[in-house]
């Protein structure tokens, strides 16, 4: 029980009102209450947030990590894979992902944002890598006998978790954005109460009750101002380049 | 190697791009579940009726048939008609609303710089100051704004209590109701260049020749921008460039807010109808535009910065 009411608990004599001792933020359409709307909104945003990114994290990290560690050919294709997705704008490959599905639920969000997340911490791992690859210690441990395997996971991937646990502070503020926009356009979870789908009716009824606009994009930015804020700090603390 | 042999490699990785993509999303969309005569007849079509659309769209050949038919299209027809409103091809559709899309992606980006630049330069020149940390926290916000939040406030704030810019709509056009959309859009990339500016700016001025510049008794404003702006404006390239596909993909919802045809727009309207040729024309617009403008600002880096001569 995240909230005392359903968010889809339906109540047709209480359309769009403003807050009340039963309601505290008040109703929007059909009578829903918007604090459970905000409060499971909140949850989907954290469970398609932290899981995108931890997702996105590892493939981005593997890929882009090993294939900078094994040099050669291999590298040089997943830097032009990684570029070339870059490229690509990554709001038109989620909307193409989701359309591609039905009724598009937490899951296919999670895939779809999944899609494009990765190539950024691919970018950051291999920058890492490249810089620490022929580092004294690396050395070392490779003159010691250590395997390449053993050598990327103990040696050279904890040294370059600063800049990757950053990128992901970023990320997470980030999936919560493209959340909110892609529920905007009408592919996001339909069964889930979410933020972005609030926001939406906001819009709509935006000058008779601009209350509903209001917490949806405070909720919103509040969040992703957070995780930038938290981003920041961490690069400050963690981060050898600056 | 010449600028003409560089122009001429780069524009030939460009088409391979574009044509690697374009391949990618012709195997995805055909991968789908859903199948064109279920979306485009309607219920009450019969099997007969059915069959004849599915032989004339070919959508009954092989796959590697349909493949070899879809690169004949692209390299000489243009990828051929639409499926949902046969009286148009393909890439009509996308030219009718690309100069939109695009007119909102560069008005972006000029409101982007525009704001960063002078904000860097302010937050720059006094580290550690309330300045400095107000234009930090302003930047943040800039990024952690939703789109879909800023535009209809800034509708009601500037079309509906001040009445100054014309209300978002069809009848809306010419560069009033461009603003807005600019602003709405352009915020987010304001953030980042102002962030980015700032730390480029803060490398530059502690150079040598920075200190030079000052010694020989240039003006302050002269050092900043002749100087310092030059050099940090590489890096501000750079960012300016890898932004500006998120730039092209987040105008989708700038244009759903202020009701602007676009490509975005197109390409989502084409995936819900599975109109396979126009959503692959609109996939082949996004690739070729990015692929045009990365070229551009490979060029730019060789104005800015003469140190960088243009190489393999």
């Amino acid at each position: 029980m995240l909230s005392p009411r359903s968010p889809r608990a339906i109540d047709l004599a209480h359309v769009l009102e403003g807050p009340t001792a039963a309601h505290p933020l008040g109703t929007a359409d059909n009578g829903v209450d918007v604090l459970a709307v905000l409060l499971h909104g909140a949850r989907l945003a954290g469970e398609v947030s932290v899981a995108t990114v931890l997702i996105s994290l590892a493939v981005g990290a593997l890929l882009g990590g090993s294939a900078a560690f094994a040099g050669g050919r291999i590298a040089a294709v997943v830097a032009r894979v990684t570029d070339a997705a870059q490229s690509f704008p990554s709001v038109i490959v989620n909307m193409a992902v989701l359309a591609l599905v039905s009724r598009p639920g937490v899951v296919h969000l999670i895939a779809a944002l999944s899609v494009t997340g990765w190539v950024g911490y691919a970018r950051v791992a291999r920058a890492e890598v490249l810089r620490l690859r022929e580092r004294e210690f690396v050395q070392a441990a490779r003159a010691l006998g250590a395997s390449p395997a053993r050598l990327f996971f103990r040696h050279v991937l904890p040294n370059a978790t600063g800049p990757l646990v950053v990128q992901a502070t970023f990320g997470l503020g980030a999936v919560v954005l493209a959340e909110a926009s892609l529920s905007f356009l009408g592919l996001g979870p339909g069964a889930s109460a979410s933020w972005g789908s609030l926001l939406d009716q906001g819009t709509a009824h935006l000058l008779q009750t601009p209350r509903l606009a209001m917490v949806a994009g405070v909720a919103i930015t509040a969040t992703v101002l957070g995780f930038n804020l938290s981003g920041d700090w961490l690069r400050d603390r963690l981060d050898p380049r600056d | 190697m010449s600028t003409l042999a560089f122009l001429l490699r780069r524009a030939g990785a460009g088409v391979l791009t574009v044509f690697l993509v374009a391949s990618l999303c012709f195997v995805a969309l055909h991968a789908l579940p859903g199948d064109p005569s279920d979306v485009l007849l309607d219920e009450t079509a019969s099997a007969v009726d059915r069959a004849a659309f599915r032989a004339r769209l070919h959508l009954d050949d092989p796959l590697p048939a349909q493949y070899a038919r879809f690169v004949g299209d692209l390299v000489l027809r243009g990828l051929g008609r639409s499926f949902t409103h046969p009286d148009r091809t393909a890439f009509g559709a996308v030219a009718e609303v690309w100069p939109s899309t695009l007119a909102l992606a560069l008005a972006a980006v000029a409101v982007a710089w525009t704001l960063a630049i002078p904000l860097a330069l302010l937050a720059a020149t006094r580290p550690g100051t309330r300045t400095d940390a107000a234009v930090g926290v302003g930047s943040l916000l800039g990024m952690a704004l939703p789109s879909l939040w800023v535009g209809p406030l800034l509708v009601l704030l500037f079309c509906v209590r001040l009445g100054w810019l014309p209300f978002p709509g069809p009848d809306a056009v010419g560069p009033a109701a461009l603003v807005l959309p600019a602003l709405t859009l352009g915020a987010g990339l304001a953030g980042i260049l102002t962030r980015m500016g700032r730390g480029a700016l803060r490398e530059v001025l502690r150079e040598p020749y920075i200190a030079t510049a000052r010694a020989k008794g240039l003006a302050e404003s002269t050092v900043l921008i002749r100087h310092a702006l030059r050099s940090a404006l590489v890096p501000l390239l750079t960012v300016g460039g890898a932004q500006l596909s998120a730039l092209l993909g987040g105008a989708v919802v700038t244009e759903r807010i202020f009701e602007r045809p676009g490509l975005g727009l197109l390409f989502l309207d084409a995936l819900m109808q599975r109109d396979v040729p126009v959503a692959l024309a609109c996939v082949v617009a996004f690739a070729a535009t990015v692929a045009v403008v990365q070229l551009a600002i490979d060029l730019l880096y060789a104005v800015v910065d003469p140190r960088i001569r243009v190489a393999a």
